[in-house]
């Protein structure tokens, strides 16, 4: 064989090997028909309409709503008079605020969490110990943390400011002669005690009160819904056959991104779904002193089954059968050690610091600790080394962008 | 010295070659499909040929991210009825290493060997496997199914 001919049939071989391997991810068909399926699950083109919470009678009331929204904003539900729910869930920022651990009252353990889409999570909080947003709502109300009130006060500042609202969508409000101004059944001593001395009707009425404060809070939070993403465009694209548009709309380190995200990177096991999430919970091995033995999901849960704000308690409107996340979740088990619930990558981008106590200030700084997968100081990480090199942590980066959301005129002109 | 660009370089370089650049793409496509050749029957014989186990969702097509019930009828080989079972569920994604994202747990008998299965979901689309575990007159046994989501 003759130099030329054998350069000739290296050339050759090369070049099979090339479109057997590198080829078929850069030119045509650019995507598997898995992954072409895995794409479309992750749209939000592929939620399904929200449904009514059946916990909640009052979940689609707009009556509600308004009543909820303005709750939502009031400063008089607080300790100091100077906190309402708005202040760590700030609308332009995502509903959350920014910060690695929340601040009210005091300072929190664990990081705000934004609300767009949670309408649709069986579970609240990182570690999952509510199992509505109405029974969330009520939690930092009476944590002294955050809004540092308690439920006899936030019952009574209710009837004083919002009685009407009140009245029409949940009947006579209770008869606050006679309450305590400040009591709860959990707490300081005083609080508890203060409740204590109370009458069970009472304490039954303030309850049932309090309930129905959360449920207008919810009903409000509901209408906050996850936004179109250029990702969205990007598959609503493909969907339609168009890949010569959709590549216009991701460029191709954000298309590598994704291919990583859905691929090697091994990101949908946890961030799947159109809220990309999977609504579960999982060790990870963050860092961070006392966040890093935060025991998570593994406390919650008999707080979960043992609050009366749950779904199977009496004061939400849901029939047992209602209840099917609350009645067959995992309650024990190693799984549950030092496990929070995955978080919407949804508008990730523009929400650090990242992770349950914003241990991370970057998204290279999180990609890096994924890529690593180091021991877990509490409980068994479930995270294995990746083995991608920089260029792939960038690109998967530069996709997380691509979830930012974008304004409805720029969704509906389109790229 | 110059090198020369030798017979023997191109025995080396292109099995070389071949395989670093195919390794390269291959490494990039890791995201597989299910084997092509499971077998995605929901009737089986169980491991040690005790029982038929015999799985139907209540849903179709099979919802993904929701909780849901299904049922599952069991016989003995011959398709006869058996006594008193105790019938539990697990499963799991293979290719990504985790559970069932919650504990399904048979609630009911509704007769004629059926079994009412509730607390099902799977959490993402994929290949999935679905072991039924059954204890009964003739013993221990199970059956694991595979399903393509």
């Amino acid at each position: 064989m003759s130099k030329q001919r054998s350069f000739v049939v290296l050339v050759g071989l090369f070049s099979a090997a090339f479109m057997l391997g590198v080829g078929t991810n850069i030119f045509q068909p650019q995507w598997s028909d898995a992954e072409l399926k895995r794409i479309q699950s992750l749209s939000l083109a592929s939620l399904p309409a929200l449904k009514s919470d059946p916990s909640n009678r009052v979940s689609d009331d707009l009556a509600a709503a308004a009543l909820g929204k303005a709750l939502f904003f009031e400063t008089k539900l607080s300790a100091n008079g100077k906190i309402s729910c708005a202040s760590c869930h700030i609308p332009s920022q995502q509903f959350q605020d920014g910060l690695p651990v929340s601040q009210g009252m005091g300072v929190g353990a664990r990081r705000t969490m934004p609300i767009a889409g949670s309408a649709y999570f069986p579970f609240l909080f990182w570690d999952g110990r509510k199992d509505s947003q109405w029974s969330q709502a009520l939690g930092p109300l009476e944590n002294p943390l955050e809004h540092g009130a308690d439920r006899t006060m936030v019952v009574q500042t209710v009837v004083g400011s919002y009685k009407s609202q009140y009245e029409k969508l949940f009947g006579a409000v209770p008869n606050v002669e006679g309450l305590p101004d400040h009591a709860m059944p959990g707490g300081s001593p005083e609080l508890v005690a203060a409740w204590n001395g109370m009458a069970a009707d009472q304490q039954k009425d303030v309850n049932l009160a309090y309930a129905n404060i959360g449920k207008a809070i919810a009903a409000f939070e509901r209408t906050i819904e996850p936004q179109q993403t250029r990702f969205d465009q990007y598959a609503a694209a493909l969907a339609a056959g168009d890949q010569t548009r959709a590549n216009t709309i991701l460029n191709e380190r954000e298309r590598s991104g994704l291919k990583l995200f859905i691929g090697q990177g091994n990101c949908v096991t946890c961030h799947g779904g159109p809220l990309l999430t999977d609504n579960a919970f999982h060790n990870l091995g963050f860092p961070g002193a006392s966040f890093a033995t935060d025991n998570g999901r593994s406390t919650a849960v008999a707080k979960l089954q043992g609050d009366e704000f749950n779904c199977l308690g009496p004061f939400s409107d849901a029939s047992a059968s209602d209840c099917a996340e609350l009645k067959f979740m995992e309650t024990s088990g190693p799984n549950l050690i030092g496990a929070f619930r995955s978080p919407t990558l949804r508008g990730v981008a523009q929400r650090a610091p990242f992770t349950h106590a914003g241990q991370f200030s970057t998204l290279q700084a999180v990609l890096k600790h994924y890529n690593d997968a180091p021991s877990a100081t509490l409980g068994r990480s479930e995270l294995k080394p990746l083995g991608l090199n920089d260029q792939q942590l960038k690109d998967i980066e530069m996709f997380l962008r691509a979830l930012d959301p974008i304004s409805s005129a720029e969704a509906e002109a389109g790229p | 010295m110059p090198t020369k660009f030798s017979r023997r370089h191109l025995l080396w370089l292109t099995p070389l070659a071949v395989v670093a650049v195919a390794g390269v793409g291959l490494t990039a496509r890791m995201m597989e499909p299910p084997p092509s050749d499971l077998d995605l029957a929901l009737s089986k014989t169980s491991d040690h040929g005790r029982y038929i186990a015999s799985l139907a969702p209540s849903q179709s097509p099979i919802p993904v991210g929701t909780i849901h019930t299904w049922t599952v009828n069991v016989t003995a080989p011959d398709g006869k009825p058996v006594g008193l079972l105790a019938i539990t569920i697990d499963g799991g994604m293979p290719q990504h290493g985790h559970g069932l994202p919650t504990k399904p747990i048979v609630t009911r008998d509704l007769g004629s060997g059926t079994h009412l299965i509730e607390g099902m979901k799977f959490n993402m689309t994929g290949w999935w496997t679905l072991t039924v575990s059954i204890d009964g007159p003739q013993g221990a046994d199970k059956a694991t199914f595979n399903l393509v989501l």
